[in-house]
Parts: structure tokens; sequence; C-alpha cells
């Protein structure tokens, strides 16, 4: 374990794990929904590999906070004001597009900050990092390509990424809004500022979306909270009422 | 109540008498029993043709076997640990710990050249170094092309045959 502080480290790998679980927790809302057969099996595969990654996120903040809980009691048995992820995430999906969209702002993301959390100086986080590092790399190769096939697509389906991205643009700046565990994180080398990627992440779709055909929105404003747990939005919860129902009613249930 | 009499080890030293520790089987048999455990969703490659175990070895008599998982996510990965457990302890070992290593992470270049012999004559595509199918599982047609990204399992992506048009999974390169 890195020598940083434990409370501090704790809310960086529930930001890690959080991220992915409530994103793969949407993304299994479309299983059987999706538009054409390949999509459904591919947007299936996709929320299998984010919650195959949370299992080994919040596993890790499991044994960093040391208090007897498991990976799973810090999913089922938190309520929306402990989750660390962000807002964007937990929006509800939207159309395809939207989905994509959100899919592909995120994977960008995660395809330039986990090869930073591969030289972590914490040899679990860079562990992790190597392991979800190579699932990020073809979950945005896919979104990047679905992005730009729908942008550059038909009018309705161009009219409808682009409206997407509207929509999804405010969420972008929580990704990058640095606090104090941020701060922590980057003094004992265990993750970069995220305030330090981007650029690298501004120029990756900016390529991406003109591609793409569509315009990103002149406007800074950022809407934040999620990451900090300070200001969910409402869908959370609603999230929560199902993710959370099995445990929630049978308390302490096993497979 | 009369105890019912459990089959297996203790029955056999029973019978022996003896009060000598069990010889521990050697490494190199644990590796030929573990060729013998098929992988749960393509059953016809073994655990050590996917390239997951990544090491068999003693700490003092309990025998430690390194596991890596394929995909994060793979569902197979518990079923995995299970049956490679099922089918050491019916060869008799008792002391054993199942470790999971993530880093070197999993690739298909660790993926043995009987394993993706076995994979082809079973219909799946081999990973290849340039991130495609080389020729179709079926006719040995070069001329194929990708129909997604993800498959019937994460491991795998959906191809097709120009040539004799049948679909076919390719195990992706990571």
């Amino acid at each position: 374990m890195a020598n940083v502080d434990k409370e501090m480290l704790t809310q960086f790998l529930l930001r890690m794990g959080d991220n992915t679980l409530i994103l793969g927790h949407r993304v299994s809302e479309w299983c059987g929904h999706a538009p054409v057969l390949e999509e459904d099996i591919a947007l299936a595969n996709t929320a299998l590999d984010l919650i195959g990654q949370t299992q080994l996120w919040l596993g890790y903040a499991a044994e960093v906070m040391d208090d007897g809980k498991t990976a799973d009691d810090i999913a089922f048995l938190r309520d929306a004001w402990d989750f660390r992820n962000l807002l964007l995430l937990e929006l509800p999906n939207g159309d395809f597009g939207q989905t994509l969209m959100r899919q592909f702002l995120f994977d960008a993301y995660q395809s330039i900050l986990l090869p930073r959390l591969m030289k972590s100086s914490d040899q679990t986080i860079a562990e992790i990092a190597e392991k979800a590092c190579k699932e990020a790399a073809y979950h945005v190769e896919r979104s990047a390509e679905t992005v730009v096939g729908l942008g550059d697509g038909t009018e309705e389906s161009h009219k409808r990424m682009q409206a997407a991205l509207e929509r999804l643009w405010p969420y972008v700046g929580e990704m990058f809004a640095s606090d104090e565990v941020d701060a922590a994180m980057a003094a004992a080398g265990v993750a970069p500022d995220p305030a330090s990627l981007r650029e690298e992440y501004d120029a990756l779709i900016g390529k991406v979306l003109s591609e793409a055909t569509l315009s990103i929105p002149d406007s800074d404003f950022a809407h934040k909270g999620g990451r900090n747990g300070k200001t969910h939005t409402e869908h959370l919860g609603h999230l929560l009422t199902q993710m959370q129902w099995l445990q929630r009613a049978y308390p302490g249930a096993t497979w | 109540m009369a105890a019912a009499r459990l089959p297996g080890r203790n029955v056999v030293n029973d019978r022996e008498h003896t009060s000598a520790e069990p010889t521990l089987p050697e490494v190199a048999q644990v590796w030929d029993w573990l060729h013998a455990v098929p992988d749960p969703e393509i059953p016809v490659i073994s655990l050590t043709d996917l390239g997951i175990i990544r090491d068999v070895a003693y700490e003092e008599d309990t025998l430690i076997v390194t596991v890596t998982p394929t995909y994060s996510g793979c569902p197979a990965t518990s079923i995995i640990n299970l049956d490679i457990e099922t089918a050491l302890r019916g060869h008799g070992v008792e002391k054993l710990e199942l470790r999971r290593q993530l880093s070197p992470a999993w690739t298909t270049d660790w993926m043995t050249q009987s394993g993706r012999d076995k994979l082809e004559a079973y219909g799946i595509a081999p990973p290849q170094p340039a991130g495609g199918p080389d020729k179709c599982p079926h006719c040995g047609s070069q001329h194929v092309e990708k129909m997604s990204q993800f498959g019937s399992t994460p491991c795998k992506a959906q191809w097709r045959c120009t040539a004799c048009l049948e679909p076919f999974d390719y195990f992706k390169c990571i």
C-alpha cells in the first residue's frame, strides 16, 4: 500500500470503483433492449467488464478500509450520499445514441487515466490498472467507432448524437475538477491530478467528435457533486433501489 | 447414531494403518492434472492451453496454484477456480490454496499452440497478432469481415466469412 492517508486513499478507490459500478449497472439496463443483437451483446459484455473492474477497485477499497466489509457490502449496502461516481454515469441511459455518447466520453477518460495509474506508487492500483487498461482500450475503440458511425450517419442519427452531446457535455468537466483527495494522491505518486489529463482528453474527443461531424458546445459549465458525494442527481437513488433491491429485501443473501 | 464412513483418503489411510505423512504429488504431476481441466465455456481447450495457470508450487505442504483472470468481469473465473479445486481434491490434494494474480495481465500470447489448433478445429478462429482472424475456421477463405467486437463471451468477437457466408467466433487478441 502506498504511503498515503488511508481515508484519502479509500476515497480515491471509491471514486474508481463507483464509476465502473454505476456505469456498469446503467449499461446492463440495456440487456435485451438494444436495437440489434450484436449491440445487445456488446453492451452486456461492456457492462460485465465494468462490473469486473468494480470488484477489483471496491475489493481493494474494502482491504484498505479494513473494517470487515467486502466489495459486495460497499456496493449494495451504502446509500446515495456515500457514492463517489461522476454524475455523468448515473444519468438515465436516454436513447442508444446517448448511451454510446456517454460511454465514449467516459471510455476516453479511462483510456487516458488508466495507463497513468499503471505507474502508480501503489502496487495494487498499478496491477488493477494494468488489467483494466486492456479492456478500456477496446471499449474506447468501439464507442468511438459507434459515435462516428451515428454522428456521421443519417440526418436523424446525427441530430440525436448532437443532442446527446449537448445533454452530456455539462457533465464532462467534473472528471477534471481536482480536490484535496486528488492533491494527496498526486503528492504520493498514487494517481495523476485529473486536471492534468484535460489537454490529452480534449485532443482525443476533439478528433473523434470532429470525425463524427458533431460540434462540441461552447461552454465550460460543469455540474459537480458526484465524485465528492456532495450533490448527486435524483437519478442515483432510483438506480440504487433496483441495484440494491435484493440485499435490501433479503439482507445477507448469498449466491 | 453410527458415524457414516466417508469415502476417500481417510478410508485408505485407515486401511493401511500408516502413520507416515502422505507423499505430496509432484508439481509436474499437478500440471498434468490441470492440463486435463477444460475451460468451462470453451471445453475444447484446457486451462493450461489458455495460459491462465501462472504457477504451481508448494509452500511447506500447501499446494499453491496461481491463476490469472482472462477478463476482469469474466463470469467463468469463479467456475474455473471451482473446477481446479474439484479436480485437485479429486486427485487427493488436501491442502490447497488458489491465488489470483493480476500482473502481468493475461495475454492471448500465453495460449499454447495446441490450444490454438484445438480452437480452430472447433470452429473458433484463434487470436492473431494482426488483430483479426487470418482465415475462416470453416472453409479456410481469407475473405472475412468483422460483425461485432463482442461475441458470445467477453473473450470473443463475431466475424463472418464472405466466401462461405458462415459467421464464426474469433478469439480476441489482448
